[in-house]
C-alpha cells in the first residue's frame, strides 16, 4: 500500500485555486496547435472540455458511442444546477456551497477540490446564459431558483424539468461550433476499447467504429475520459441503456486507480419496478420534493386508496424524523427512510415497495395564493385545486406527464408512488487536483472521476461538477502537463504499443463471438444486477458482501463459458458492444463488493448494517476510514488498496444531522 | 397473466446501408400491457439471440423520452400511435391482443439506414455545426443577471429548445423536410438577446446547410408538428422564414 499525493496547492483554502491558476505553466498558442487531446465521451464534462480546449487552440478529437454527441446521458438530468450566486439574497456564499457539499458527502471528499467547485460554480451559470441556455426566469427577467435536498438556501438554477438537456445542448452547440471550424474532429458511433501507454504515459486509444466494426488507432498527447458513471452495474438504474464503465475500467486495468467504487447513490424518488420485463428505471426529479410531501399509511398493510386515507392516519415520516430539513433531506437519508418504512410493512401499491409523493397539500396552498391574486372571495375547494394544479403544471408538467405515461395513473389526482433506484456513482477513477489519474497524461472528468461528492452527492451538483471540470478546471490544469510535452512529436500509430493494444482488443472481441453458449448477455447483466442490488445496494452486511464476491466471480466464469453473442465483429453489432460492457461490469461489481467489505463504517450512500446509530443513521468511523480507497488492478480478481488521507483543515468534521 | 397480449410484428430488416431490405414477420406472446414498446422488442430479441439468430438492431438509449435516439416508424407513424411521446415512452397498453404492428425505420434520403431500424442522422449535427450556436468562448461571459430576459421570450425560447433532434419531423414529412428541426434552433436563439449578433448569418448558413444535406422543402402540411414528441410549434418555421427573408434583403450580395 502506498499513500497517494493529490498535489493540492499550498496556501489557504480561498487562495489555492487563484494561486494555482496564476502560476500554472502555460503553453503558447503556436505550441498548442501541435498538441493533440483525445476526449472520450460527449456529455457535459466531455463536450465542455472539448469545446474549451479547442477554443484555446489544441487539436481535439472527441469520441462518443451514441449516434450524436447531443445524446450523452447528461441530457436526462432533470432538476437543476447549483451555483453560489446568492441571487435570492438568502445568505448563500461560496463557503456555504462548499460546506453543504462536504457535509452532504458525509465528510469523505477532498476539501480543496470541493472549494474550487464552489468557486467556479457562478461562472458556469454566466457561461451557459451567454450560450443561450434558456433557464427559467421571473417576470422581471431575472433568473429563477429553487431548493434542492441537503441545503437551506435556493441556489438551484433550472429549465423546467429538462435542465440537463438544456445545459448539454449548450455545451454541444459550443462543441459543434468547434467541429464546424475544423478545430475538433468528431467520432460518433465509436467506442473506446483500450488506452495505449507508451513509456509510462497515456498516448492514445483504440476505438471501434460501431457502424463498420473496424478498429482504429488514435494518438493523443493526453487523453480525457469523460465517460460518466457505472450505475448500470445494477442492471436497473436511471442511467441510459448504453451508459457503461468500459472506458474507465480499461484505464483501470492499464494502471489507473479506481477510487471508492462502493460509493453509489440510490435516488429516493423513482418510479417503482413494475415487472420482470423492466429494462430501466425512471427518475422523478428531486425538485418535486419542493412541493411533494412523502408519506405512508400509519397502519401497516393499509389497502385503502391514498385519497381515502385521512390526514391523521398518514405518516409523513421525513417531516417527523427530520423536522429541520423535512422532505428535503439528502438523497441517501431519504432513500434509507423509504426502505425502512417498506421493510417494516408500511409500503404501498401492489408490490408494497413504494411510498407516496403527494402534491395535494401544495396544490391547495398555491391555489389559495392564485385565488387571492385574482381577488376571488371564498373560492370553493374545487376552484382552489384547479388553480393550484395550474401552478404545479407550470413547474413540473413534463415530469407529471412522464409519470402518467409510464404508470397509467394521473398524479394530479392521486399521489405518485415512488421508490429508491440507483442513480449516480460518486466513486470513479482516482484523480489528483489536476484531474489526472495515476497514469500520466490520462485524465478523468465529471462523473467518471471520484473527486467532489464524497460518499453522497447533493442534488443539482452533478451538472455543476461536469461543467466545472470541463469549462473551468481542465483548461488550466492540463497546462501543467502539456507544457512539458511541447517537444513530443505525434507518435506514429504503427508503434508497437498501438499494435499490441489493438491485437488485445481484437482477440477479446473474437473470444466473445467464439463461445457460442446458451445465455444472452442480458441474462448475465440481470443476474449481476440482482446480486449487486441485494447485497451491495442500500444496505450492506459483511456476510452478504463476502457471499456476493463469490457469486460475482462464479458469474464471471459462467459468462466466459456460456454466453452467446450473435453476428460478427465487422458489422454494426449491438450485442457484441453489450457483451464487452457487461463483462466489465462483472469485474467492477466484484471490486465494489470488495471495497464495501473493506470499509467497516457507514457513510453517505454506503450503509453497513453493522455500523449505525441507535436511531438508524449512518455511523462513520473517522479514526480509521477518513480516507479515499483507491484500488490498483494487480491481476484478474486481485486488487491492492492505496489510501489518500482526507484532511479537514477548514471544516469541523461532525456527525451529520438534518434534524 | 390475464390481460397479456399476443402480437404479430412486421419488422424491417436490412443488413447494412447498401443491402436490400424487407419486412419480416415475427410472433411475440404474453406481452404485458405495462411493458414499454422497446421492452417488447427486447423480449423478441432475447428469443432470437438464444436461437442463434441475429437480433433486430434499433437505436435507443435513455428510454425516458429525452435523448432523442429512439426512432421507430410504427404502423405508419413516427413514434407510434400516441401524440407527444417518443417510442421509448410508448407502452403496450396502447395496443390490443392479436394486433399486427408494422415497424420501420425513419425513411429519408438524408438519413441513410445503418442496419435494420437504425439510421444515420449525422446530417442534423452538421446543420448545427453550420450555425446553431452563439459564438462565445468559455470565460467571456458577463454576470448572468446583467442580461434580463422577459419571461415570455424566455419561455418561447425554451419551448423551441425542447427539440430532442430525433428526426420524427423529417420522417413524418412527405418532402423529408428538416424545417421544424432547423427552425427550432434558429428560433431558440432568435428569441434571446444573446442570439442577436449572429441572428441573420445563422439562419442563412443553417438553411444553406439544410439544403446541401438534401432535405426537402416545407409545403405547410403540418405533419411535422403533429408528430413531434416535444410539440415544437410550426410557428417556428414561420419565424425562420421571416428571418431568412430579412437575411436575404440585408445581404450585400
Amino acid at each position: 500500500m502506498s499513500i497517494l499525493d493529490a498535489k493540492i496547492p499550498e496556501g489557504t483554502l480561498e487562495q489555492k485555486w487563484t494561486k494555482f491558476r496564476s502560476s500554472v505553466p502555460l503553453v503558447n498558442p503556436a505550441n498548442k496547435r501541435n498538441l493533440e487531446v483525445i476526449v472520450v465521451g460527449s456529455g457535459l464534462a466531455g463536450a465542455s472540455a472539448a469545446a474549451s480546449l479547442a477554443e484555446l487552440g489544441y487539436k481535439v478529437k472527441v469520441f462518443c458511442f451514441q449516434d450524436s454527441p447531443r445524446r450523452a446521458h447528461s441530457i436526462a438530468a432533470q432538476g437543476g444546477i447549483n451555483a453560489a450566486k446568492n441571487y435570492q439574497n438568502d445568505g448563500d456564499s461560496v463557503y456555504r456551497l462548499f460546506y453543504d457539499t462536504i457535509k452532504g458527502g458525509d465528510y469523505r471528499s477532498r476539501e480543496a477540490n470541493v472549494y474550487r467547485l464552489a468557486e467556479v460554480s457562478s461562472g458556469i451559470i454566466d457561461q451557459c446564459v451567454a450560450q443561450g441556455v434558456p433557464f427559467a426566469r421571473e417576470y422581471g427577467g431575472m433568473l429563477s431558483n429553487r431548493s434542492f435536498g441537503g441545503t437551506q438556501v435556493q441556489r438551484t438554477f433550472y429549465a423546467a424539468g429538462q435542465t440537463g438537456q438544456q445545459l448539454l445542448l449548450g455545451a454541444y452547440s459550443a462543441l459543434e461550433r468547434q467541429i464546424g471550424m475544423g478545430a475538433v474532429k468528431m467520432y460518433s458511433r465509436h467506442e473506446m476499447l483500450e488506452t495505449v501507454t507508451i513509456d509510462g504515459k497515456c498516448r492514445g486509444i483504440i476505438a471501434r467504429d460501431l457502424t463498420t466494426g473496424k478498429l482504429e488507432r488514435h494518438f493523443g498527447h493526453a487523453v480525457l475520459l469523460c465517460t460518466g458513471g457505472y450505475g448500470n452495474v445494477f442492471y436497473l438504474s436511471t442511467n441510459a441503456m448504453g451508459s457503461n464503465v468500459t472506458a474507465a475500467w480499461k484505464a483501470h486495468k492499464k494502471g489507473a486507480h479506481f477510487a471508492n467504487p462502493c460509493f453509489t447513490q440510490i435516488h429516493p424518488t423513482c418510479i417503482p419496478v413494475s415487472g420482470d420485463h423492466q429494462s430501466k428505471l425512471t427518475l422523478m426529479s428531486e425538485s418535486l420534493r419542493n412541493d411533494g410531501r412523502i408519506w405512508v399509511p400509519k397502519k401497516a398493510g393499509d389497502t385503502r386508496k391514498p385519497i381515502d386515507i385521512p390526514e391523521e392516519e398518514r405518516d409523513y415520516y421525513l417531516e417527523r424524523r427530520y423536522p429541520a430539513f423535512g422532505n428535503l433531506v439528502p438523497r441517501d437519508v431519504a432513500s434509507r427512510a423509504a426502505k425502512e418504512r417498506c421493510d417494516a410493512g408500511f409500503g404501498v401499491g401492489n408490490s408494497k415497495m413504494a411510498v407516496y409523493l403527494d402534491f395535494a397539500f401544495n396544490m391547495d396552498r398555491y391555489g389559495h395564493i392564485e385565488a387571492s391574486k385574482k381577488g376571488l372571495d371564498n373560492p370553493d375547494a374545487h376552484t382552489i385545486r384547479e388553480l393550484g394544479k395550474g401552478v404545479v403544471k407550470e413547474k413540473y408538467g413534463n415530469l407529471f406527464d412522464m409519470y402518467q405515461q409510464i404508470t397509467g395513473e394521473n398524479p394530479y389526482e392521486t399521489p405518485m408512488r415512488i421508490y429508491p433506484a440507483v442513480h449516480y456513482t460518486m466513486g470513479g477513477l482516482w484523480v489528483d487536483y489536476n484531474l489526472m489519474t495515476t497514469v500520466p497524461g490520462l485524465y478523468a472528468l465529471g462523473e467518471a472521476n471520484f473527486s467532489d461528492h464524497g460518499a453522497n452527492r447533493l442534488g443539482a451538483s452533478a451538472l455543476m461538477q461536469g461543467l466545472a471540470d470541463g469549462y473551468f478546471v481542465i483548461p488550466y490544469t492540463i497546462g501543467s502537463y502539456l507544457s512539458k510535452e511541447i517537444s513530443t512529436k505525434s507518435i506514429d500509430t504503427n508503434h508497437e504499443a498501438f499494435s499490441e493494444a489493438e491485437k488485445a482488443v481484437q482477440e477479446k472481441l473474437n473470444k466473445f463471438l467464439a463461445i457460442k453458449g446458451t445465455k444472452s448477455v442480458d441474462y448475465f447483466h440481470k443476474k449481476l444486477g440482482k446480486i449487486m442490488w441485494d447485497e451491495c445496494g442500500m444496505a450492506r452486511t459483511e456476510a452478504g458482501l463476502k457471499k456476493s464476491i463469490d457469486d460475482v466471480r462464479a458469474l464471471q466464469k459462467e459468462f466466459w463459458s456460456d454466453v452467446i453473442v450473435p453476428g460478427s465483429a465487422d458489422e454494426f453489432n449491438p450485442e457484441l458492444e453489450k457483451a464487452g460492457r457487461v463483462i466489465d461490469f462483472l469485474e467492477l461489481g466484484e471490486l465494489m463488493c470488495i471495497d464495501a467489505l473493506d470499509r467497516n463504517e457507514s457513510c453517505g450512500g454506503h450503509f453497513r448494517e453493522e455500523f449505525q446509530t441507535e436511531e438508524g443513521e449512518a455511523l462513520r468511523d473517522d479514526e480509521k476510514y477518513a480516507y479515499v480507497a483507491a484500488w490498483e488492478f494487480k491481476a484478474q480478481n486481485q486488487f491492492e488498496l492505496h489510501k489518500e488521507e482526507l484532511k479537514y483543515e477548514n471544516i469541523k468534521i461532525a456527525q451529520r444531522s438534518y434534524k | 397473466m390475464s390481460g397479456n397480449m399476443n402480437l404479430t410484428l412486421k419488422v424491417w430488416r436490412q443488413k447494412n446501408k447498401n443491402a436490400e431490405g424487407k419486412l419480416v414477420n415475427y410472433q411475440v406472446k404474453d406481452i404485458s400491457p405495462d411493458m414499454s414498446f422497446l421492452e417488447m422488442i427486447d423480449v423478441l430479441n432475447e428469443q432470437l439471440i438464444v436461437k442463434g439468430d441475429e437480433p433486430i438492431a434499433f437505436d435507443h438509449d435513455c428510454r425516458e423520452g429525452i435523448c432523442g435516439m429512439c426512432s421507430l416508424y410504427i404502423n405508419g407513424r413516427p413514434h407510434g400511435p400516441k401524440d407527444r411521446i417518443t417510442t421509448c415512452q410508448l407502452h403496450m397498453r396502447s395496443f390490443e391482443d392479436g394486433q399486427t404492428i408494422t415497424i420501420e425505420p425513419w425513411r429519408a434520403a438524408s438519413f441513410p439506414i445503418v442496419k435494420d431500424l437504425a439510421v444515420d442522422r449525422s446530417a442534423f449535427d452538421r446543420i448545427i455545426a453550420s450555425g446553431g450556436y452563439v459564438s462565445v468562448n468559455t470565460g467571456n461571459a458577463q454576470d448572468a443577471n446583467s442580461l434580463p430576459i422577459g419571461k415570455e421570450d424566455a419561455d418561447l425560447s425554451f419551448a423551441a429548445a425542447a427539440c430532442i433532434g430525433c428526426g420524427a419531423c423529417v420522417a413524418a414529412c412527405k418532402n423529408a423536410s428538416a424545417m421544424l428541426f432547423v427552425s427550432a434552433k434558429v428560433s431558440q436563439l432568435a428569441l434571446l438577446p444573446q442570439g442577436q449578433p449572429e441572428r441573420y448569418l445563422r439562419v442563412h448558413n443553417m438553411v444553406a446547410k439544410m439544403d446541401e444535406e438534401g432535405f426537402g422543402n416545407c409545403t405547410n402540411t403540418g405533419a411535422c408538428e403533429a408528430e413531434c414528441p416535444k410539440g415544437i410549434s410550426l410557428s417556428n418555421i414561420a419565424r425562420m422564414n421571416r428571418d431568412f427573408f430579412v437575411a436575404g434583403i440585408a445581404s450585400d450580395n
